[in-house]
């Protein structure tokens, strides 16, 4: 197992190097200058004087060295020093990946986006999953029951409708019509009384209910498909030939094996929290990290861009890992030596 | 012995009754029983006649309702239904109806053209993989890589990176249709790629390829003749799955205002343009959301339909 883990960790390295380039390469090849939005009265000396100060001069394969060095080395080693004060090197003088629009490390931008993204995409994944596993496990039970129709529908129509339109019929409904709930995400409130606890709940029953809908009906069709898949087994009729309850049976020898392959599609679906953040940050407000690439891309930000998709395929390749490694852990039938 | 054969065939005409016999010789082709299971799946028919009468509307519409969707009327501002505009008029006066035929359109165009490129690169790499062994670790490896990209952020990157350049080149609705086409086609072809190859590395063993092989048929005769119609299957599921995404991406991308220009209707843009609307028109937003979602759904069911017809484990039951 743990010669299995470095063997992947070792694929991983190169591939995520090759998309870094990837990523630096078509930002690089786009037709883009960042003195492009400076007024037509700067000369054209200042403009290349700019360019120089952004590090634009160099040739491009210095340029990835150099966010290279920047982001897997400098980054680490600061983030070190400022959150435990263990500094290594010179902490003072370390050149940082610099935004080009707000002129402020990326990493602090990031930090200061993250909690946001984390309390409501992360928080309705997390319901999405306990919504999904009864709804999964009831529906394959009664398979054709009438629960099982209606789930099964809601399922495909909830996966099916993007969250814009849910997300804005549910605007349209409880906040234009009703009045229930505040349209605009409000980040700037800080929980300190019971009165702003209420305020922040409210705020967040929209969003987080919406996206939890479209989480929970993608896993429970699987939950479903995967519990049928154990219900028909041998081992299912031998615990109930002995004499076992049907919710023994169900709940604790079904489940447990069916659970396999959905803690593996959650663990894979992670990194979907942050890119499905995206669109949803993007309805209700919320400023997030999915608002700051919007931000980022619109304004032509290019080490903003570079260092949030990094940040975001780094997490596919993480879970992908995660969820293999899961995966041969809790299925003894896996072997991968 | 003449005879006696005669006498048994006989009585082997009268062991099977007139009708019986016209069962067992009636021809039955594959994909009639494909087509018969599909009918029995309720879901899959409501979902082909919904795409069928949306794809007609859209196409047809345009004919029967024929105000120009991008004429602007300010005197008829933001209008609930009426009888000369029944899905009422947008904050400048565009008709929504007409809007939504011109948008239902490209959102449809852009999904079919999307699905058949990715549906082309995945078949062309999964083919490749599994046939040619030499190529079969390199382009693996190519497909887990662009698993591993954040689609999202990178198509927002580079339709905004490279709008203008092909807006110039090609005029400003061609330019960023082919960019949109072209780039969901070629960041969703992976999936299909591993299903086809891993069909591809198990019919490639089986006795009437190595038959074909051994007769000296030629590779690529063996790939088109022999291969391609055994995986057929997969790919058609995979068509219909693409469809979907590739409507949901467009709508998703013109919804975060990194789509098509303010002025090329498409349903994903209606959505996004009536957004900032709500409060005084909210049909805008509800039209094109609910045909965006209805064609995502009869598209997804033709799906669930044709992948229960296709496995013949379940077939007859």
């Amino acid at each position: 197992m743990i010669h299995y883990i470095f063997r992947r960790t070792l694929i991983a390295v190169p591939t995520l190097l090759v998309i870094s380039f990837i990523i630096f390469a078509i930002l690089d090849l786009a037709p883009n200058d960042p003195t492009g939005n400076l007024p037509m009265t700067v000369p054209p000396e200042v403009r290349a004087k700019i360019r120089s100060s952004l590090g634009l001069d160099e040739p491009m394969h210095i340029r990835f060295g150099l966010w290279l060095v920047q982001f897997f080395i400098n980054e680490p080693l600061n983030l070190m020093h400022e959150g435990f004060g263990i500094s290594i090197g010179d902490a003072e003088n370390r050149t940082r990946v610099i935004s080009w629009a707000t002129r402020s490390p990326v990493v602090d931008l990031i930090i200061q986006r993250t909690p946001q993204t984390l309390w409501v995409v992360g928080l309705s994944y997390l319901f999405g999953i306990l919504i999904a596993i009864p709804i999964g496990i009831v529906s394959a039970y009664r398979q054709y029951s009438w629960f099982d129709q209606v789930g099964t529908f809601v399922s495909m129509v909830g996966f099916s409708v993007p969250t814009f339109f849910t997300g804005i019929v549910a605007i349209i409904i409880f906040s234009v019509q009703l009045r229930w709930f505040p349209m605009i995400y409000d980040t700037t409130l800080v929980v300190d009384s019971w009165q702003n606890f209420v305020s922040q709940v409210k705020q967040m029953i929209m969003p987080v209910s919406v996206l939890s809908l479209y989480n929970a009906s993608q896993l429970s069709r699987f939950m479903r498909a995967s519990i049928l898949d154990n219900l028909n087994l041998d081992y299912v009729r031998t615990a109930r030939a002995k004499g076992r309850s049907e919710r023994v049976v169900l709940l604790i020898h079904v489940l447990r094996n069916s659970l396999i392959p959905v803690v593996t599609l959650i663990a894979l679906g992670i990194p979907t929290i942050f890119s499905g953040a995206i669109i949803t940050e993007q309805i209700f407000r919320v400023n997030g990290l999915g608002q700051l690439l919007i931000i980022a891309i619109e304004g032509a930000d290019i080490p903003l861009v570079q260092t949030l998709t990094f940040i975001f395929a780094v997490l596919i390749v993480f879970f992908n890992l995660i969820a293999d490694v899961v995966y041969g852990i809790l299925d003894p039938r896996i072997r991968y030596d | 012995m003449t005879e006696n054969m005669q006498s048994t065939e006989i009585a082997g005409d009268e062991r099977f009754p007139e009708e019986e016999l016209e069962t067992v010789t009636q021809h039955r082709s594959l994909w009639g029983d494909v087509w018969r299971q599909f009918r029995k799946h309720k879901g899959a028919m409501t979902g082909v006649i919904v795409f069928i009468f949306i794809t007609l509307m859209v196409s047809l519409g345009p004919l029967l309702h024929d105000i120009d969707p991008s004429a602007i009327n300010f005197s008829e501002r933001n209008f609930g239904p009426t009888l000369a505009h029944p899905l009422g008029t947008d904050n400048i006066g565009h008709d929504t109806l007409a809007q939504m035929l011109a948008g239902g359109q490209v959102s449809l165009a852009v999904g079919f053209l999307a699905m058949l490129i990715a549906l082309l690169l995945g078949t062309l790499i999964g083919v490749l993989a599994g046939f040619i062994k030499s190529l079969d670790g390199p382009l693996m490896r190519l497909t887990d890589l662009f698993l591993a990209l954040p689609i999202l952020p990178l198509l927002l990157v580079i339709i905004l990176l490279f709008r203008d350049t092909l807006r110039t080149i090609y005029g400003p609705e061609t330019g960023i249709f082919m960019l949109i086409v072209f780039v969901i086609g070629i960041t969703s072809w992976m999936h299909t790629a591993r299903i086809v190859r891993s069909d591809v590395l198990g019919i490639k063993e089986r006795e009437f390829v190595m038959a074909a092989d051994s007769i000296g048929v030629r590779k690529r005769r063996i790939i088109f003749r022999h291969i391609l119609p055994n995986i057929l299957s997969p790919i058609m599921v995979s068509a219909t799955l693409g469809i979907a995404n590739a409507i949901i991406t467009e709508s998703a991308l013109s919804f975060l205002g990194l789509g098509f220009p303010p002025d090329f209707p498409t349903w994903g843009r209606l959505l996004y343009d009536g957004a900032n609307f709500i409060q005084i028109t909210p049909a805008r937003v509800i039209w094109p959301g609910l045909f965006i979602a209805l064609t995502v759904l009869s598209v997804n069911y033709i799906g669930d339909g044709l992948r229960d017809a296709l496995d013949p484990r379940l077939r007859g039951r």
